[in-house]
């Protein structure tokens, strides 16, 4: 029964992120409203952790697997993106490494800046 | 033959698993990053696929039964995100501020690269979403002009190439706050590098998964003035 409820109400929250999906006429996907639903009720208790723990586990787990079927199409692909191939690869795989770099970098300087504030305040 | 693989349930969705079980053997015995188990199954479902002349589309047919699980999974996310939300409140100015800059660079990168490569509007705009969540990006970029299956193929690549870097290029950067960890990871390779900051500790799993939603809605209200400079 437990995990019947579980499975039941992420599936509930991932329709109603579809009819929202729907309704709202911007480019945002079921998952991403789904996503804030979901942490709404967390947040405000109407659902407990306990309620969604065990299958949320599982499906966080076995996500990577998920992926591959999509990724598997860049073989569909192919035809479209082979004309300018090389030039999306460099785009891509550069801006990969500077945005995570670049966004890593902020985040730590900022985190280890209100660190040192916050340790000289409480000396 | 065909025709059993059209009529075939199981057959994408063993295959897909076997192909990441491969995968995951590969990157026990080979401790080298370039054999990321996702990348190793979807070399083998190509490499299956090609070899046994079967269609993509009949692939799919069954292994979409494994795929339609994102959307519940990635809301699912929400649960640790929940769980660590101390860690999020006491760092909000920190991450808003991380997730922020990591936009505007994925959009001044594409732009500058459009300059580079001489791309025409259609293609810049088919390139702007390129760092966030597929569903988004491709919405996003239908919406701009662009073209939605470009996006989504460079979308999966940037996802793949974040899951696979994520590790070095912390090391290499010094970025060693977990938190820090999971904006640059979220920020730059949607959900495909997320399932990396989840390997890497719970609070890089969680910041993770929040820059993935505040990245999307960045990037849809940023991409669309970017459109303009080309």
């Amino acid at each position: 029964m437990k995990y019947l409820k579980q499975f039941f109400i992420i599936i509930a929250i991932s329709f109603a992120g579809e009819i929202l999906n729907y309704l709202i006429p911007l480019p945002i996907p079921a998952s991403i409203y789904g996503i804030v639903i979901l942490f709404t009720l967390l947040c405000t208790g109407i659902v407990k952790v306990k309620d969604v723990k065990e299958v949320s586990q599982f499906l966080i787990t076995i996500m990577p697997v998920m992926f591959v079927p999509p990724a598997a199409g860049l073989l569909d692909a192919w035809g479209i993106v082979q004309s300018g191939l090389v030039q999306y690869l460099i785009l891509t795989l550069i801006s990969t490494i500077v945005v995570m770099a670049v966004s890593g970098i902020i985040t730590q300087l900022f985190i280890r800046h209100d660190k040192k504030k916050r340790g000289i305040q409480h000396d | 033959m065909t025709e059993f693989f059209q009529n075939s349930v199981f057959f994408g969705i063993v295959l897909t698993f076997v192909a990441y079980g491969i995968g995951l053997l590969f990157k026990k015995k080979l401790k080298w990053a370039v054999f990321n188990p996702i990348l190793i199954a979807i070399a083998i479902v190509i490499g299956v696929l090609l070899l046994c002349r079967v269609e993509y589309k009949t692939y799919e047919q069954s292994a979409k039964f494994v795929s339609s699980l994102i959307t519940p999974a990635t809301i699912c996310l929400a649960v640790p995100l929940y769980e660590r939300l101390q860690v999020l409140k006491e760092n909000y100015k920190a991450i808003i501020i991380g997730i922020t800059s990591g936009v505007l660079t994925s959009l001044l990168n594409v732009w500058a690269f459009a300059l580079i490569f001489y791309f025409n509007h259609e293609t810049y705009v088919t390139m702007l979403p390129k760092s966030i969540t597929t569903a988004i990006g491709m919405g996003l970029s239908q919406e701009l002009g662009g073209y939605a299956a470009i996006t989504a193929a460079v979308i999966i690549i940037t996802g793949i190439f974040g899951n696979m870097i994520a590790e070095f290029v912390c090391k290499l950067f010094k970025i060693t706050e977990p938190v820090a960890r999971g904006v640059a990871i979220g920020t730059s390779a949607h959900a495909m590098g997320t399932v990396k900051a989840i390997e890497m500790g719970e609070t890089e799993g969680a910041v993770s998964s929040l820059s993935i939603v505040v990245a999307g809605i960045l990037t849809v209200i940023g991409a669309g003035a970017f459109a303009q400079f080309l």
